[in-house]
């Protein structure tokens, strides 16, 4: 194991960041330079307000379990000219069916039906197709339903750390919840 | 009650419930359901005859309406007989209202998280320089497209030498089926499983190529990695470990 100046390990992250294509959790990093997983967070807290004071064109974020470099919003409009901008934006239904799958994951689409009040069939297909959601497992019971859990693409669509930072409601308008 | 010609099609009765509540300005608690099962009945009509869909759906919203605005009717002496306890025939609407409420505003949120996260990008996905750099665990040859196909072609050769035996059930494979299939199969398997493996023993030739189709967009998404020991032999398929965390990560709720 070389050793290394401590400078070099806020660079060497910086390296890493930057040619990855996935987010880099902070325990991969630990792990592929050989520093302590709390020594690697001080140092991404250090990149990320570096960004920030120099106004760079990209900042840090934590996404998916893992901390990215991405462009800044208000360039978004010079980056489409170069990257292909995304898919389109999903529609209502969809959007609706996600956002029930992802509070109440694992779920039926029999159970999502009840909360819509409609067959959610081609909205879930959308959302399957688009890798938003995958087949958990299926339920015990009669026919054995297929349950129904947020992917990893998931939250790097919304923007979310992880599942557990999806945000919170107050949850008084909602009795049935379990 | 009269409606413009601009009649707003709904997305289903609870869009439409929701709709008649606030325009009438209605305390949720305590539902008026004469009045809405009216208004709601007059949407019905009128949308028929602008030739709007009306599902299922709002028909069976509809009977609801009905059925409850029927118990609400009827005089309280045979309620107390037929009921443990004075249930208002209105609750169970009203949690299912106010839960669909609920996740209505919740997706407006997320849609404003989607366009925000629409412009923020970051480097582009490029599969193979990933599996570069996170080999598995026994790098014994890395394997080029080529000799997956390769492989593949062994392998349909193989199968058309056994006898054909003629399919009774036609069920449809869809690619996103397999792929759901695989990655679900892997989840439990950290050593892999071989390529051989997934097909059933009666699997025929358009099973075979499904499979083989998911194979390769799993791989090309960068969720799979897959290895060979030697040349036309049986190739072991894995998930990549990358993405594993991120699943860790993404499933512990709560």
């Amino acid at each position: 194991m070389p050793t290394l100046f401590p400078d070099d390990t806020k660079n060497i992250i910086e390296a890493l960041l930057f040619v990855s294509n996935e987010p880099l959790s902070a325990k991969m990093l630990a792990d592929i330079i050989g520093r302590s997983q709390e020594d690697i967070v001080l140092l991404l807290k250090d990149i990320k307000a570096d960004c920030e004071r120099e106004m760079r064109g990209f900042c840090l974020i934590e996404i998916a379990g893992g901390y990215s470099f991405v462009t800044r919003p208000e360039y978004a409009s010079y980056v489409e000219k170069l990257v292909k901008p995304r898919l389109n934006t999903l529609t209502q239904a969809a959007l609706e069916t996600l956002t029930i799958i992802a509070y109440k994951q694992p779920i039926t689409r029999s159970e999502i039906d009840e909360i819509r009040g409609v067959k959610s069939d081609s909205a879930v297909s959308t959302i399957l197709e688009r890798l938003l959601i995958y087949e958990v497992g299926r339920k015990d019971g009669p026919g054995r339903p297929i349950l129904y859990g947020t992917t990893p693409a998931f939250l790097k669509y919304f923007g979310l750390k992880n599942i557990k930072e999806l945000p919170t409601f107050n949850a008084h308008n909602i009795t049935k919840d379990a | 009650m009269s409606y413009n010609v601009k009649l707003p099609a709904f997305e289903g009765p609870m869009d439409l419930l929701l709709h008649l509540i606030g325009k009438n300005e209605i305390d949720i608690y305590n539902i008026p359901i004469a009045i809405i099962t009216q208004q709601y009945m007059d949407y019905l009509k009128i949308a028929g005859e602008f030739d709007l869909d009306i599902t299922s759906d709002f028909l069976v919203m509809a009977c609801t309406l009905l059925s409850i605005k029927a118990r609400m009717l009827l005089p309280k002496k045979l309620v107390e007989i037929d009921m443990e306890e004075e249930n208002d025939p209105r609750q169970e609407l009203v949690e299912r209202i106010l839960e669909y409420k609920e996740y209505k505003e919740r997706a407006g949120t997320f849609k404003e998280m989607e366009l925000q996260q629409a412009k923020c990008f970051s480097r582009e996905t490029n599969d193979l320089q990933l599996l570069k750099k996170f080999p598995p665990a026994n790098p014994i040859g890395s394997l080029v497209v080529e000799d997956l196909i390769v492989t593949f072609n062994n392998i349909l050769k193989k199968m058309e030498k056994r006898n054909l035996t003629v399919s009774l059930s036609r069920e449809e494979i869809t690619i996103q089926n397999k792929i759901d299939y695989i990655y679900f199969s892997l989840m439990d398997k950290p050593n892999g499983t071989s390529f051989l493996k997934l097909f059933s023993d009666k699997a025929d030739k358009e099973e075979i190529i499904v499979t083989f189709l998911a194979l390769l967009e799993l791989i090309r998404r960068g969720i799979i990695i897959f290895e060979q020991n030697c040349l036309f032999e049986d190739i072991y398929i894995f998930l990549n470990q990358i993405t594993e965390g991120d699943k860790e990560n993404a499933y512990s709720f709560s």
